[in-house]
């Protein structure tokens, strides 16, 4: 468990505020790696720290209790579906839909899943649970960079580390943020529209998925089915949307490959 | 009570996805339909949430230029793919919908 203090004097330091994932060199012990994780995921958290404050001042407008909305946040720890259960919540939707569109939100985590767990296969039970409890959008994009990194430099065989220091480093900023949102709630004025941050939130995780048709048309039907359903009782139109979109993308995509074989 | 037990629940199904894989797959792959399959649930998903948020008013679709919501929207759209930058997303689409509201107020 001894870092190994000479990785660590090489190669050029780390500058906090520019650093991207990829430009971290080879670091070898689980101390560096851990440290070097943090610093991977200190430049995402200005995109996540407002996002938790407006969590925590949307879950008391939507009704829920100050101790449940921070207990959510370690619970669930999943901002978007965080969002959407607070708005289905404030809507009055049924227990049954405010789950079932947490988890189909949710299951874009399944790809990151895996995705990291050839990487993670070695590791015993413990650590594989505590890892996926800190599976995030943020903690995925950046340990996933660094795995890549592993494939061209050799094994990392403490790579497990590295996602450690990303997922609590993102962990601690949004127990915090929620919490400073809660407390400061009843404060923000309620013109400021700050329900608006959930969509352009979602506008930003979202656009960068559209890299071809088959995507593109997935978000099209999702999204127009969705507002053509938006009538529906219990938000039922949005998890028919979904799934319409999801079949639009591989019937986009099967088109594609028949096309190509064609060629 | 009603409201942990959803919590709960959104809590138990959300780490369910994120375990399930890494607990159960090891180290080989997954049927070529699932991976391609999840490839569209990001874009599906999110769009299906989003495209109401800019377009619903009061129960009814606005698609005209006196939707803020809408211009705003699709002004952090092309931020967005821009920069892919989710905060300045966040910010430029604030900033339009608050400046829009204005103009019209």
């Amino acid at each position: 468990m001894t870092p190994d203090l000479r990785a660590e004097g090489e190669g050029p330091p780390i500058e906090g505020g520019e650093t991207k994932a990829t430009e971290i060199l080879p670091i070898v012990g689980p101390r560096c790696e851990f440290l070097a994780g943090v610093r991977a995921e200190l430049p995402l958290l200005p995109g996540v720290i407002p996002f938790g404050m407006i969590y925590g001042v949307l879950a008391l407008e939507a009704g829920i209790p100050s101790g449940l909305a921070l207990a959510m946040s370690s619970i669930v720890f999943a901002g978007s579906s965080q969002f959407a259960a607070t708005q289905l919540i404030g809507a009055g939707a049924s227990a049954a839909v405010v789950v079932a569109t947490a988890f189909i939100l949710n299951l874009r985590h399944s790809l990151y899943s895996f995705s990291l767990a050839p990487h993670l296969a070695p590791l015993s039970a413990p650590w594989k649970w505590l890892l996926s409890y800190l599976l995030t959008d943020e903690a995925y994009a950046v340990t996933a960079a660094r795995y890549r990194q592993g494939e061209s430099e050799g094994p990392l065989r403490h790579a497990h580390w590295f996602f450690l220091g990303a997922g609590l480093t993102l962990w601690a900023s949004w127990q915090l943020s929620t919490a400073a949102g809660v407390f400061l709630g009843a404060q923000v004025p309620r013109d400021w529209s700050l329900d608006f941050t959930l969509p352009l939130t979602f506008i930003g995780l979202g656009v960068p998925t559209l890299r071809d048709r088959p995507t593109l048309l997935a978000a099209l039907v999702g999204g127009t089915l969705a507002v053509v359903l938006a009538g529906l009782p219990y938000r039922l139109g949005l998890m028919v949307a979904a799934v319409a979109g999801i079949l639009a993308g591989l019937w986009a995509d099967r088109q594609r490959a028949d096309v190509g074989m064609r060629d | 009570m009603r409201l942990w037990l959803i919590v709960l629940g959104i809590g138990a199904v959300t780490y369910a996805v994120r375990v399930a894989p890494i607990l159960l797959l090891g180290r080989q792959g997954l049927p070529p339909l699932v991976v391609r399959a999840l490839r569209y649930v990001p874009p599906a998903v999110l769009s299906a949430i989003v495209f109401p948020e800019l377009v619903m008013r009061g129960g009814s679709p606005v698609l005209s230029l006196e939707n803020p919501r809408l211009l705003a929207g699709l002004l952090a759209g092309l931020i967005a793919w821009r920069t892919r930058n989710v905060f300045l997303t966040l910010i430029v689409g604030m900033g339009a919908l608050w400046g829009l509201t204005a103009a019209q107020g």
